[in-house]
């Protein structure tokens, strides 16, 4: 219980996002309201649609909001020009993306290594922090490797390991098992586990309740709005009934 | 993140694609050496006609009367005291008078020898030496004798070096050799500078009906002194002759200048437009750099997402376009001399002309400045364009 005392990692606060399509307004965000605490492992679930990949947008730094406030580490990410952002997203953030996105020319460890160079690390320590981060995920033997090279769950392993490397506070997997067969996704998910255990905190993206279920609170969008915010093994969360359903 | 990482990303980015590279530098390359060598051979026309006029003399003056314009003719003695009366500026004078009239030695014409009336400095004058003989002298002059002095290549093609002495004819008229020239070209040729005579100039202007000589030479004792010796001249002649189209005074110094000012200025335009071809390489490099952001939309997101500030993702695309240019640039210049030695060569061996095809070294650094200049302007817009990308856009891309 303490645990929610401290101030939230990523707060929203009646955060709208709306788009202008012709005459219509789309609100892909409408009134959000939500608060992730450092260390929580939590899955934002939902239909195409609804909405996810505009949160995960926003919580990544990569958008503002229309309306509202979205406040990272305490700071009002709204507030912040591009040159902050970026700063924030490298320092706060490590992404993990559906397809991967490895640059497809650099090595595996000099792709691991490119937010470190961003954070303004030298060559040594770049190359020791992205080898640790290798190996943490199973790939110390494949560093000079270009990433066709690997197998997808393997490339997706090298992204992790480029999330994990800047020691960020947040790590948004955003439909991280999307690309892959059922076991190698279940590695990565094992991953994100093991990181979560570790003590950090992980946003996890996806439509796909059976996925969304590995995580320990659900956080269910329709229509860019909350409807559902409890622990994943709460009877309400609906991640478990659909997936029997499913099946 | 510092400059030197961006030099990295640019260097590993043109490696891995180093045939649109160097494609991409081809513009370049071919304007910085078009640019080099017609710099470079301006330079050697220019060094070339310089050492042709040395050899003319530069330090003297040179008198042509036109005869039009006042009542007045002038004799030699006029001249010789103008001369004499500012001898620290003139230190010697002869009149010219050329003459036509076939040479003959014996039955034989000798069609490409020139002939010249001359005082008894002008050897002094043009720095001349003997190798045989004596000078024409005062006394020739006086008595218009029929004398001549000629130069190596007769001596040695038709007298087999024996010629003081012996006797030819100058438009039907017997002359005497009394002196030598030395040798004044590494070759001695037909029609060249070693293939002539010279004859008192009272002789000659007597023989071709000119009366008085139109012509003369005079040395300067400071060749720096040109201009001011020059007006002088003209100042003096004016007084005698009242009439400013009655004389002309020139100096090689003068002409030499007017030559090489002709060939900056053909040299300028010819680089201009050389250069113009640097302005198309620039156009290349941009086309190429607008294609490359497009490509690399996807890899701009994922940099932006990990946290690549805009003046990061500006000066990659920014040092890309200079590092392209300007190893074109060195590519260019490493061509350019190349092919300055390869005319150096094809010049000497074709025209049979000493002329050293030389780029300046201002023309190589203003090359090279000017090609990674373009590389920073021309890639200036497709750096921006990649470096304003919205990263949520540029992630979607594909
Ligand atoms: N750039 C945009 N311009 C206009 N409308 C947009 C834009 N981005 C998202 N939308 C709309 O906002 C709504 C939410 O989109 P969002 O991408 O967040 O959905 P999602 O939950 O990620 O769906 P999916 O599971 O298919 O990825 C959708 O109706 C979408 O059409
Ligand atoms: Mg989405």
């Amino acid at each position: 219980m303490d645990q929610q005392k401290a101030p939230p990692l990523i707060e929203f606060r009646k955060v709208c996002k709306t788009y202008h399509m012709g005459d219509t307004v789309v609100r892909a965000a409408d009134h959000i309201d939500l608060s992730i605490y450092e260390g929580e492992f939590v899955a934002i679930v939902g239909k195409s649609g609804s909405g996810k990949s505009t949160c995960m947008n926003i919580i990544g730094c990569l958008d503002v909001p229309t309306s509202g406030d979205y406040l990272l580490a305490g700071r009002n990410v709204g507030e912040m020009n591009k040159n902050e952002l970026a700063e924030f997203r490298n320092e706060k953030l490590g992404f993990i993306f559906q397809q991967y996105n490895l640059l497809p020319k650099l090595s595996v460890l000099d792709n691991v290594a490119v937010p470190l160079m961003y954070a303004g690390k030298n060559r040594r320590e770049r190359r020791e922090i992205a080898l640790h981060a290798l190996d943490s995920v199973g790939l110390a033997d494949k560093t000079r490797n270009l990433p066709s090279q690997l197998s997808g769950g393997q490339q997706q392993r090298v992204s992790i390991a480029r999330a994990l490397a800047n020691n960020p506070s947040v790590i948004l997997a955003d439909e991280p098992t999307g690309a892959l067969d059922s076991r190698t996704g279940r590695e990565v998910l094992d991953l994100l586990r093991s990181l979560h255990a570790a003590g950090n905190t992980v946003v996890l993206i996806t439509h796909d309740n059976s996925i969304a279920a590995t995580a320990e609170r659900v956080i269910r969008l329709e229509d860019g709005r909350v409807t559902f915010d409890g622990p994943a093994d709460s009877p309400a969360s609906g991640v478990h009934k659909e997936e029997v359903v499913g099946q | 993140m510092k400059i030197s990482e961006s030099f990295v990303l640019a260097l590993q980015n043109i490696r891995a694609s180093k045939a649109r590279a160097f494609l991409t530098m081809l513009g370049i390359i071919i304007g910085i050496t078009a640019v080099m060598v017609i710099v470079g051979i301006g330079n050697g026309m220019e060094g070339y006609m310089r050492s042709m006029f040395q050899g003319l003399g530069t330090n003297t003056l040179t008198i042509t009367m036109t005869g039009s314009g006042s009542s007045r003719e002038l004799s030699v003695d006029d001249i010789q005291a103008i001369v004499d009366k500012n001898s620290s500026l003139f230190t010697a004078l002869s009149p010219t008078v050329s003459m036509r009239g076939t040479v003959k030695v014996g039955s034989e014409s000798l069609s490409s020898t020139s002939t010249t009336g001359v005082g008894e400095q002008y050897t002094t004058i043009k720095g001349y030496d003997l190798e045989q003989g004596r000078n024409i002298n005062y006394v020739d002059i006086v008595a218009r004798n029929r004398v001549c002095v000629v130069g190596n290549y007769i001596d040695d093609i038709w007298f087999s070096g024996r010629s003081v002495g012996q006797t030819l004819r100058i438009a039907g008229d017997k002359f005497t050799i009394v002196g030598v020239l030395d040798q004044q070209e590494d070759e001695m040729d037909e029609g060249g500078s070693d293939d002539m005579l010279l004859i008192p100039y009272s002789t000659a202007a007597r023989l071709s009906g000119q009366g008085k000589p139109s012509s003369y030479t005079v040395m300067l004792a400071d060749e720096d002194q040109t201009d001011f010796a020059s007006d002088l001249l003209e100042q003096e002649l004016y007084e005698l002759l009242r009439s400013e189209n009655a004389y002309r005074v020139s100096s090689m110094s003068a002409v030499l200048d007017t030559m090489t000012e002709m060939i900056g200025v053909v040299i300028t335009v010819l680089a201009v437009i050389a250069g113009i071809s640097l302005v198309v390489g620039g156009v290349g490099i941009m086309n190429i750099m607008l294609v490359s952001v497009t490509e690399r939309t996807r890899e701009i997101g994922i940099r932006k997402a990990l946290g690549a500030k805009e003046r990061y993702i500006l000066s990659q695309f920014v040092i890309e376009a200079a590092v392209i240019s300007a190893l074109g640039g060195i590519i260019g210049i490493v061509m350019g001399f190349g092919l300055s030695s390869v005319a150096t060569v094809a010049i000497s061996t074709l025209l049979e002309v000493e002329m050293a095809v030389t780029p300046t070294i201002q023309s190589i650094l203003i090359a090279f400045g000017g090609s990674a200049a373009i590389g920073i302007v021309f890639g200036y817009l497709p750096a921006r364009k990649a470096a304003l990308l919205n990263p949520i856009d540029a992630l979607r891309y594909d």
